[in-house]
């Protein structure tokens, strides 16, 4: 008995020790945005810094709106991408009243400064160039028209491959060292990964539905690393699926929550982030982000779910170009930066 | 056949509903106050036109701010002479549907927007956003139809088109939502949950509400609730919970404590929308009262032409002597002096 009852104890601590491995992380949060009076920000989907320290944020505000009248019912609206410089000084809209902006998801900018802006509504990656002036190149197409009443959501594009770039909800947009584009595809049917040369070529998809190795629930964010390795988020199955360059599933990353927003940094010593986002409708658990080594353990975790500075709000994108972090927050409107200590 | 008749026909107007109830007050021998209307005290900006009227508040320095629905819900600002001074939150994600703005000891401005079921406050000059409770519908659920059946559960984060808020000399947030839950809801000044009573179905009976429409919180820390479909006023302590309901002043549709150091309570018996033959004979009065419910005077009509009002939507009295009222069906704010007895 006695032995037996070590034997529990000595369980017990290990099963417990991966829990106080974790480390708290201290931090400092600043709100340091300011925003035009007449364009206040609405929930944030996505912030990016480009080279120069210049900050993207892409937030769902405005107006969404379907019209009434005509042949069908045509959605617009709702969406707005402004730039500020490192400071948090409000420098210009891009893209304003733009056919794609309807729901804004990820706004990520490449090695060259280009900016992305991916749209879950209107299933389109649109690439900007660096000053935000020119549409480079566009991905998917915004569907002509919305049913009313709305069906049930299923794929508007026959299911996980099908369809090379008619994305259904996608979330998120990442590139290798070579150029080749990967779409998070997304939170509809799809449930893949399409990547694409740098031309926009369509090259292959991988995963599909499911539970098993390589398959997603939903595919809410990704990252890829110097040697061309995509992290991909799948908020659904709790879980990091780590894939190499041709898609093949080589592992997968647990114990971080439902990771819906990825950052891989730079420099010479990378480490992956991924949140573990509260939903908007629960802020009294969750919402910490950890940081990884890239084979998958965790050297620490900060913050919380919540509406105070220094809490987090449904986090849905995060940059780590420089040496503090952004965080967009869906849930409480606003931008934090982020200085680990 | 005979006696199945009346019957049907009580059915049929308790099922009209709150929307056209009319409730002559009890209340007997209620001196009527001097009052005086101050004409074309506000004074919107050239070619720009309010619309439902469904907000007035002002801060400590007399400024009046006006939240109606227009093309979406707009929040103007004027200074304490009626001058149009600004715009606040011109397209922010938040305005879908006004229903209150209040503002608070630290002079923050908070609108409650039934629409977009969210509490927002701002900061004092409205050009920042600081805490937003509630999250609007996400877009991606495409157009959804307007909900008429059964009430989903309420959940702590998730308001269901709010319609009023007030704070405890602590900073607690108190937010009566709504027309669907039913209840009253206890945040801390950071919005993370604390307490609730009603809901989500709507009742007559102790702890139960049928739409509480406004509500206000006095010095010592009492919540007083409009239970619009119950036609009474009732009262909690802080910490909601039940203490006593105040019935005899007709339907219950706004409440206003004034600040200073002998607080009063006003209440409004407004005209129900529709003007229904005799409501204007029977309704539309509000009453001056002392906090335990004791009744001082009453004053105003139901009407369309100033000084007299049309559906009261909510009064500002941080002044007990000067009374600024919030109209639904003639789309205006208007200024009183009331002589004080």
């Amino acid at each position: 008995m006695k032995r037996i009852l070590q034997v529990l104890l000595a369980a017990t601590i290990l099963t417990a020790i991966p829990a106080i491995a974790q480390t708290e992380i201290s931090f400092t949060a600043a709100d340091i945005l300011k925003t035009p009076r007449d364009q206040l920000l609405g929930e944030v989907a996505g912030v990016a810094t480009n080279s120069k320290g210049d900050i993207f944020v892409f937030t769902r505000t405005g107006d969404p709106s379907v019209s009434l009248g005509g042949s069908r019912t045509f959605q617009r609206g709702g969406t707005r991408l402004y730039q500020y410089d490192a400071t948090g000084k409000y420098v210009r809209e891009i893209g304003k009243g733009l056919y794609g902006f309807l729901v804004a998801q990820q706004v990520r900018i490449d090695k060259d400064d280009n900016i992305w802006a991916v749209d879950a509504s209107s299933g389109m990656v649109m690439k900007f160039d660096p000053t935000g002036s020119r549409i480079v190149m566009l991905m998917g197409r915004k569907p002509e028209s919305i049913d009313v009443p709305q069906p049930a959501r299923t794929s508007r594009n026959g299911g996980a491959g099908a369809s090379q770039d008619l994305f259904d909800w996608p979330t998120d947009v990442a590139w290798d060292a070579a150029g080749n584009i990967f779409v998070a595809d997304g939170l509809g049917a799809n449930a893949r990964v399409a990547k694409f040369s740098s031309v926009g070529k369509f090259i292959k998809s991988f995963g599909a539905k499911g539970a098993g190795d390589g398959q997603f629930v939903d595919t809410h964010s990704l990252a890829v690393d110097a040697a061309g390795n995509v992290y991909v988020a799948d908020q659904g199955n709790k879980r990091i699926s780590v894939f190499d360059n041709d898609g093949n599933f080589k592992s997968q990353i647990t114990g971080v929550g439902g990771p819906a927003a990825l950052c891989l940094s730079g420099g010479a010593h990378p480490y992956l982030y991924s949140s573990n986002s509260n939903p908007q409708d629960d802020i009294d658990s969750g919402g910490e982000i950890y940081r990884l080594e890239l084979n998958g353990s965790v050297t620490g975790k900060f913050g919380h779910a919540g509406k105070a500075a220094k809490e987090f709000g449904t986090v849905n994108e995060i940059d780590c170009r420089g040496n503090a972090l952004f965080v967009a927050e869906v849930g409480n409107y606003r931008v934090q930066k982020i200085t680990l200590k | 056949m005979k006696s199945t008749l009346p019957a049907a026909m009580a059915a049929l107007l308790l099922c009209a509903g709150p929307a056209m109830a009319q409730v002559k007050a009890t209340a007997q021998g209620v001196p009527d106050l001097d009052y005086r209307a101050v004409p074309g005290f506000f004074k919107p900006p050239p070619g720009d036109y309010p619309g439902e009227t469904q907000g007035v508040a002002t801060n400590s320095k007399g400024d009046v701010f006006v939240f109606f629905r227009a093309e979406r819900s707009r929040l103007w600002e004027y200074d304490n002479t009626g001058k149009f001074v600004r715009e606040i939150g011109k397209g922010f994600y938040n305005f879908l549907f006004a229903h209150s703005v209040r503002v608070d000891a630290h002079d923050n401005i908070w609108a409650v927007d039934e629409g977009s079921n969210t509490v927002t406050e701002f900061n004092p000059d409205g050009s920042k956003v600081l805490l937003v409770i509630g999250f609007r519908p996400p877009v991606t659920a495409g157009v959804v139809a307007t909900p008429h059946g059964p009430n989903p559960p309420d959940q702590n984060y998730t308001l269901c088109r709010p319609t009023d808020v007030a704070w405890d000399q602590q900073g607690n947030i108190f937010v009566s939502d709504g027309y669907c839950n039913n209840r009253v809801v206890k945040y801390d000044r950071n919005g993370r949950f604390l307490a609730k009573v009603g809901g989500p179905a709507s009742g007559k009976g102790v702890n139960q509400f049928n739409l509480p429409h406004g509500l206000q919180v006095d010095r010592a820390g009492n919540v007083y609730v409009a239970d619009r479909g119950n036609a009474r006023y009732v009262v909690l302590d802080n910490n909601l919970t039940w203490k006593t309901t105040y019935d005899n002043y007709g339907s219950a549709w706004s409440a206003c404590i004034s600040q200073g150091p002998h607080q009063y309570l006003f209440v409004s018996n407004s005209n129900p929308n529709g003007n229904p033959p005799g409501s204007w004979d029977n309704t539309g009065q509000v009453y001056k009262l002392e906090l335990d419910g004791t009744p001082l005077g009453k004053f105003g009509h139901a009407g369309k032409l100033e000084p007299n009002w049309q559906v009261v939507h909510m009064m500002d009295c941080r002044n007990p002597n000067e009374l600024i009222v919030g109209e639904i069906e003639s789309w205006r704010a208007q200024k009183f002096v009331l002589q004080s007895k």
